[in-house]
């Protein structure tokens, strides 16, 4: 066991610290903190994905010849950790960085790697993700949506929702059933939809925060090339699988990190916010919650520490990889119930009010944060993985 | 950055996974429940042969000369057989020897603890309760060529078998508690010292009331500095707590196998129960709860190990989340397993009574989240 770094990791420590604070805008605190970027910010976060990437701070781990650093997770880590220290702005592009490229690098061909990771780092082009639909929620493996081959192309009828980023993204990982006779896993391909083709249409959808985050998109014979298929034909459903794993995995760094720089911000107004007389920290009540959330969030680093360690290892994930995503919804909603409680009658001023704590940024992240434990992977069915795949646990 | 354990842990693991399945099993367990002295001493001798009572220490004082990431490998091994017995009561005794004493006071006492020779506690608390400095009112007044030791300790676990007390008295009054703290080496029949066992609810854990009444003790009996003696204990307990935390992750993991095991053969409406959601989703609760424990509970070790300046709030996160982690899942552990996990007949008591123990020793949970609040300036 050995928490040391290398006189290199050090040595990139230091330089991303420096770089950070040399390099994060003046203007990003008018966005307010939140886990989630918000649509008035793409513009602002694009600007920036663009300037972290030519600085060479993203795709660390990533191969060199697809744009990467070819670095460690470890590396990966210490990135994550300095951006947190520094309140640094969120990626937006997190779905390309977090899942299709490493997804894309995994299963692509030769030309598919050279065409799309290099502009997934530098936020050239944004990827969303086509998985749910209106009746395949957790039942992921039960789309509808159809691929029908005609020549060389394939035809796409369907609808997908909830699909995050999708009114200003350029590509989509989209699963689509290519065999209806197959059971229901065996009949998916997984396809990199451009987004632009004819037939494609996307509506926003108005979301509990008011703002319209995620959307619907529907397929309306779109004519996809079959050189667009990633993985190979009804192979979908193991790539997909896949880019889920990436997910829990890459993402899994960023939110703990974008955890602490939240619960520090919490910190931050506790501080300042009074209650009968004496800072809201002082409060005995508030003491114990704010310490067992600081206590929750370090257990999550440190468990994700320990996946990391066994992947460093070349060993497979134990138990601790999996538990990463619910433990972060957990802790994560709980920190946002106690912003609001902390704030007493405050809690139900929103943004626009000029009473309102931090211009009404926690009200918004509050409502955002009921999401965390249905996306990705609800709650639920998180444990059923767990209950199944960890524990052993017979199928229902 | 590697958070695991090495080879070496690894294989420690398996060596004692093995020697206590055989050696310490429930039928072990529970003879020494109902017995008084909670050991041994043919078990206690294979103990000292595996070269586990002197894991810690260093090797000019007989031991391993191992650290706290070892010891924590062992400990939760220990934790997962639910052993009885004055292991970890010896461990604070003779940590604090380590600690405060003399180079003469660790040959002679360490020595004898890591051959299994001598167990060695370490009474400290009394009936206030109290886990700091304040709490030591027990007197220590200066006599005819040592000191005269008056007063009374609660919760002093195994005192009864122990062949020497480490006892905290205050040798000085002042503003600050913490000052004028002194810790005395006080051999088993010395006169004036009264040991009564008490019965507890874990019964794998004996506790003492031990009385001091005008107990004189020599000059030499003092360990370390005069007054001086809450840093050491301080450091003491920081460490204790963290192999206290490896023993309830490994009591922990325990029940959360049994209980894994159960569902799958366990049938209701010709179902395992495993299969139903309800029972599915507590057990992966349960699972989070154990990992994080884990991870906590390793960092802490490390961080102790390594006297880096986080130990102390590592050691309080961790104490803090395995509390409730350990009492929560022995409890789940119990409900999933219905009736069967009520009775006397299945081991699941023996956890969450430990679970309970373990909870209170030391500071729990609230305890512990107020000293993360002050150490994070709150």
């Amino acid at each position: 066991m050995d928490f040391t770094l290398t006189p290199d990791q050090e040595a990139l420590r230091a330089r991303v610290r420096t770089w950070l604070t040399a390099h994060i805008p003046e203007d990003w605190k008018k966005f307010g903190l939140s886990e989630v970027p918000r649509p008035e910010a793409y513009e602002f976060l694009r600007k920036w994905q663009k300037t972290l990437h030519d600085a060479g701070f993203i795709g660390l781990t990533w191969p060199k010849e697809y744009g990467g650093q070819g670095l460690t997770f470890v590396e990966e880590i210490l990135l994550h950790e300095e951006m947190a220290l520094a309140k640094a702005p969120p990626m937006l592009n997190i779905l390309g960085v977090g899942m299709a490229g490493p997804t894309i690098i995994a299963y692509g061909t030769e030309e598919q790697k050279q065409r799309y990771p290099a502009k997934i780092l530098s936020c050239e082009e944004i990827w969303c993700q086509g998985y749910s639909e209106p009746n395949s929620g957790s039942d992921l493996a039960s789309l509808q949506t159809r691929a029908v081959k005609d020549g060389e192309y394939w035809v796409i009828n369907g609808q997908k929702v909830w699909t995050s980023l999708a009114h200003v993204a350029d590509y989509m990982m989209l699963l689509a059933r290519t065999d209806p006779a197959a059971p229901k896993h065996k009949g998916i391909t997984y396809f990199l939809l451009d987004m632009k083709l004819p037939g494609v249409t996307v509506k926003p959808l108005r979301q509990i925060t008011g703002d319209a985050e995620f959307n619907e998109v529907f397929f309306d014979n779109v004519r996809v090339h079959e050189s667009q298929v990633l993985g190979g034909v009804n192979n979908g459903w193991a790539v997909g699988l896949t880019t889920l794993m990436y997910e829990r995995l890459a993402l899994g760094f960023g939110l703990q990190v974008r955890l602490r720089i939240t619960l520090q911000s919490l910190v931050d107004m506790a501080k300042r916010i009074e209650k009968n007389g004496r800072a809201i920290t002082k409060d005995p009540v508030m003491r114990q919650k704010l310490a067992a959330l600081w206590i929750d969030t370090e257990a999550l680093k440190y468990t994700g520490a320990r996946a990391v360690t066994k992947l460093l290892r070349g060993e497979l994930p134990g138990p601790e990889a999996s538990t990463g995503k619910m433990g972060w919804v957990e802790t994560h909603q709980r920190l946002q119930e106690l912003a609001m409680e902390i704030q007493g009658p405050y809690a139900m001023l929103a943004r626009g009010a000029d009473a309102a704590v931090d211009s009404g940024v926690w009200q918004y992240s509050f409502l955002r944060s009921r999401a965390n434990s249905i996306e990705g992977g609800t709650t639920e069915i998180q444990k059923n993985i767990i209950g199944e795949r960890v524990l052993g646990l017979p199928k229902g | 950055m590697d958070f695991g354990f090495n080879a070496d842990q690894e294989m420690l693991r398996a060596t004692a996974r093995k020697f206590l399945e055989n050696e310490c099993t429930s039928e072990f367990v529970r003879a020494r429940m109902a017995e008084d002295a909670g050991f041994t001493p043919e078990f206690w001798t294979k103990l000292a042969e595996q070269g586990w009572l002197g894991l810690v220490y260093p090797e000019a004082y007989g031991g391993a000369g191992l650290g706290f990431v070892d010891l924590t490998v062992l400990m939760e091994e220990m934790g997962r057989a639910v052993m009885p017995g004055p292991f970890f009561s010896t461990l604070l005794g003779g940590l604090a020897i380590l600690e405060a004493g003399s180079d003469a006071q660790k040959k002679e006492w360490i020595t004898k603890v890591a051959e299994g020779e001598a167990r060695v506690t370490l009474a400290w608390t009394e009936p206030s309760a109290r886990w700091d400095a304040a709490g030591i009112t027990t007197a220590a007044k200066a006599s005819a060529g040592g000191f005269t030791l008056s007063g009374t300790k609660l919760f002093v676990p195994d005192a009864h078998v122990a062949e020497a007390l480490v006892v905290a008295a205050r040798t000085r009054e002042g503003k600050n508690a913490d000052d004028g703290v002194s810790l005395f080496l006080v051999p088993k029949g010395t006169k004036g010292l009264s040991v009564k066992l008490l019965p507890t609810m874990d019964q794998t854990r004996k506790l003492c009331e031990v009385k001091l009444n005008d107990v004189s003790v020599p000059a030499g009996a003092l360990l370390g500095q005069k007054d001086g003696g809450w840093a050491p204990l301080a450091r003491v307990l920081e460490r204790a707590t963290v192999a206290l935390c490896a023993e309830m992750c490994g009591g922990a993991q325990k029940v959360l196998d049994m209980t894994t095991e159960y569902a799958k053969i366990r049938i209701a409406f010709g179902k395992p129960i495993g299969s139903y959601q309800g029972v599915k989703h507590k057990a992966a609760d349960m699972l989070v709860d154990v990992e994080n424990a884990k991870s906590l509970t390793y960092y802490a070790a490390w961080a102790v190990d390594e006297n880096v300046p986080e130990a102390a709030l590592a050691a309080s996160m961790a104490k803090a989340y395995t509390s409730d982690a350990f009492r929560k899942v022995s409890g789940a552990g119990i409900q999933l397993h219905g009736g069967i996990g009520f009775t006397w007949e299945h081991d699941l008591h023996l956890y969450f009574k430990r679970a309970k123990s373990s909870e209170a020793t030391f500071g729990d949970a609230t305890y512990h989240r107020e000293r993360v609040a002050q150490l994070i300036s709150l």
